[in-house]
């Protein structure tokens, strides 16, 4: 699949965005975050810039982005519209605990109701992320159950690894949002692995002899394609240009999303002071080109079942 | 609306004949030509006379090899919306701009409401929807929902216009939802069967396979010269063909 940069830019952003908005909200609201005015504005500024960029970069690759509004109707059967409407939902009480934290210094009562709300809209955000490439019956790299959960873990991670730079940088003590990073971030180890197991394992979806329906008398072979050139089919689905590094890419992602930002996780825990900060702050530079990897990986590594049709996938 | 209406009693579909598609491509190329100025907003291509000329078809005409030696055929097949009764490609819309008609089971995208997400063709297992970027729409086959129910052409035009644009009759147009239709009985006759059933699209359109070949026809004589005919001039002709073979049998 052809990998729009826009939607690898909304989904590594906002996912981020409403990692971090979770654990900030969830963290407030059980009394483990301080109702520290500077931390709040810092913290939420961050998720809602991140999310709100996220968003706005994901209409840009729509072709009438002034209809864009029209995607919040049908969420009875699509998880696109489904995203849409619980993405905006996420601003509301994520705006009131906003408000109680920022300017009434205040994460309690209501505000503590409503960070468990916002924490809540914002990680089902990410699974109907994940459940739109999820539920898409052609792309078999995709339809597994591994895909979604793969999606919240890696928000979390990268939204906990956020969190702890943030409050290094704040001057606190981030000793246990560091852990709660590297265990995320092991999580999502562990989940990406088994997904690119899943998918190495797995067949295709159909042969030429299958997608015809004409294995009957004998091996299918493309003689003449319908059309000289690319056509958007073939340029949107037939997308092959990573397929040749993926093996590189894969390691990359292994060292810059996971080995090296949990082994400074780690250490952050143990040191503490400037060396944590500087630390965290590079594991956050190093996750942050492993997650764009990653996702773009996500989509040029995906075969789409048209392409049978072409004479199969290019290797 | 993108929930799927409750199953029509009329299915709309075409039955595509592998067995006598000549892959001559006149279905697509009077597709694009009736599409370019119909239903949709235009079928507009780009770069038309450039290096890199694409713009959306809503018809693909491809061709395979089959099998190896003498029992190796050449299939040509057409590819275009099967307007499916299960169509992935409609409940993924976030818009309702993709929808299926209840009354006769098309599938169609409004213009006017599509924001151009490109999600239905990745939900298509058919490669059944181009993108159009410069109308920033999706396009597809419309069954040419404007040519069917189209009182104003004459009675034989109101078939999509691939099907009047067949030469050799390969494509058929009618409701497969009745059983007794001549599409539907064509398809119990010849064993017609859907595109990758296993993915749950539930097709309309069948498509139907090449038949066997025939055994022990007449081989063709290639080395019987050609008939002259019976007039004196054609006579003359095929002495005169024959004088400056030298007499070595064909011209």
């Amino acid at each position: 699949m052809h990998p729009a940069y826009s939607v690898i830019l909304f989904t590594t952003a906002s996912g981020a965005g409403y990692g971090l908005l979770a654990l900030l909200a969830l963290g407030a609201a059980m009394g483990f975050l301080p109702p520290d005015r500077g931390l709040g504005f810092i913290g939420l500024g961050l998720a809602l810039a991140l999310i709100t960029a996220g968003l706005l970069s994901s209409t840009s690759h729509l072709g009438h982005p002034e209809r864009a509004w029209r995607a919040f109707s049908q969420w009875r059967s699509s998880w696109l519209s489904r995203e849409g409407v619980l993405a905006v939902a996420t601003y509301l009480p994520a705006g009131i605990l906003g408000v109680g934290w920022v300017l009434l210094a205040r994460t309690d009562g209501v505000f503590a109701v409503a960070g468990i709300l916002a924490a809540a809209l914002a990680v089902a955000t990410v699974i109907a992320t994940g459940m739109i490439y999820q539920s898409l019956p052609t792309i078999r790299h995709w339809r597994q159950p591994l895909t979604t959960p793969v999606y919240v873990a890696l928000a979390l991670a990268t939204g906990a690894l956020l969190l702890s730079m943030l409050i290094a940088l704040y001057g606190m003590n981030a000793g246990a949002a560091a852990q709660l990073a590297a265990g995320l971030l092991v999580i999502a180890t562990l989940g990406k692995l088994a997904y690119w197991r899943v998918v190495d394992a797995a067949a295709p979806l159909a042969t030429p002899e299958s997608a015809t329906g004409l294995g009957r008398f004998g091996k299918v072979r493309q003689f003449e394609a319908p059309h000289s050139g690319a056509n958007f089919v073939m340029r949107e689905m037939g997308y092959s240009v990573a397929r040749r590094h993926a093996g590189k890419l894969r390691r990359s992602v292994i060292i810059g999303l996971f080995v090296v930002p949990i082994a400074l996780c780690l250490l952050a825990a143990v040191w503490g002071g400037l060396a944590a900060t500087a630390s965290l702050l590079v594991a956050t530079a190093s996750a942050a080109v492993g997650v764009v990897t990653e996702r773009w990986l996500f989509f040029a590594e995906a075969e789409h079942v048209v392409m049978t049709y072409y004479g199969g996938p290019k290797p | 609306m993108t929930s799927l209406p409750a199953p029509s009693a009329k299915k709309l579909g075409l039955v595509i004949d592998l067995d006598i598609c000549v892959g001559c491509q006149a279905c697509a190329t009077s597709c694009k030509e009736w599409n370019a100025q119909g239903y949709s907003a235009p079928l507009v291509d780009e770069d038309p006379y450039g290096s890199d000329p694409h713009g959306p078809w809503l018809n693909r005409v491809h061709t395979y090899e089959i099998g190896e030696g003498p029992d190796a055929r050449t299939v040509h097949f057409p590819r275009s919306c099967l307007h499916c009764q299960e169509p992935p490609c409609v409940t993924v819309c976030p818009t309702g701009a993709s929808y299926k008609r209840a009354e006769d089971g098309i599938v169609l995208v409004n213009p006017d409401t599509c924001i151009g997400c490109k999600l239905c063709s990745w939900a298509c297992p058919y490669g059944a929807r181009e993108y159009d970027y410069l109308d920033g729409v999706m396009k597809k086959c419309t069954l040419c929902v404007d040519r069917i129910y189209n009182e104003n052409l004459a009675e034989q035009d109101r078939v999509p216009a691939c099907v009047r644009a067949c030469p050799t009759g390969a494509r058929a147009f009618g409701d497969l939802g009745d059983p007794q239709s001549a599409v539907s009985r064509n398809v119990t006759a010849r064993g017609g069967y859907d595109l990758m059933p296993e993915l749950g699209t539930k097709p309309v359109n069948k498509y139907l396979p090449p038949r066997d070949k025939r055994a022990n026809g007449p081989a063709a004589d290639v080395s019987r010269p050609l008939t002259a005919g019976n007039s004196a001039v054609e006579s003359l002709f095929a002495w005169v063909d024959k004088a400056l073979s030298g007499n070595s049998g064909r011209g």
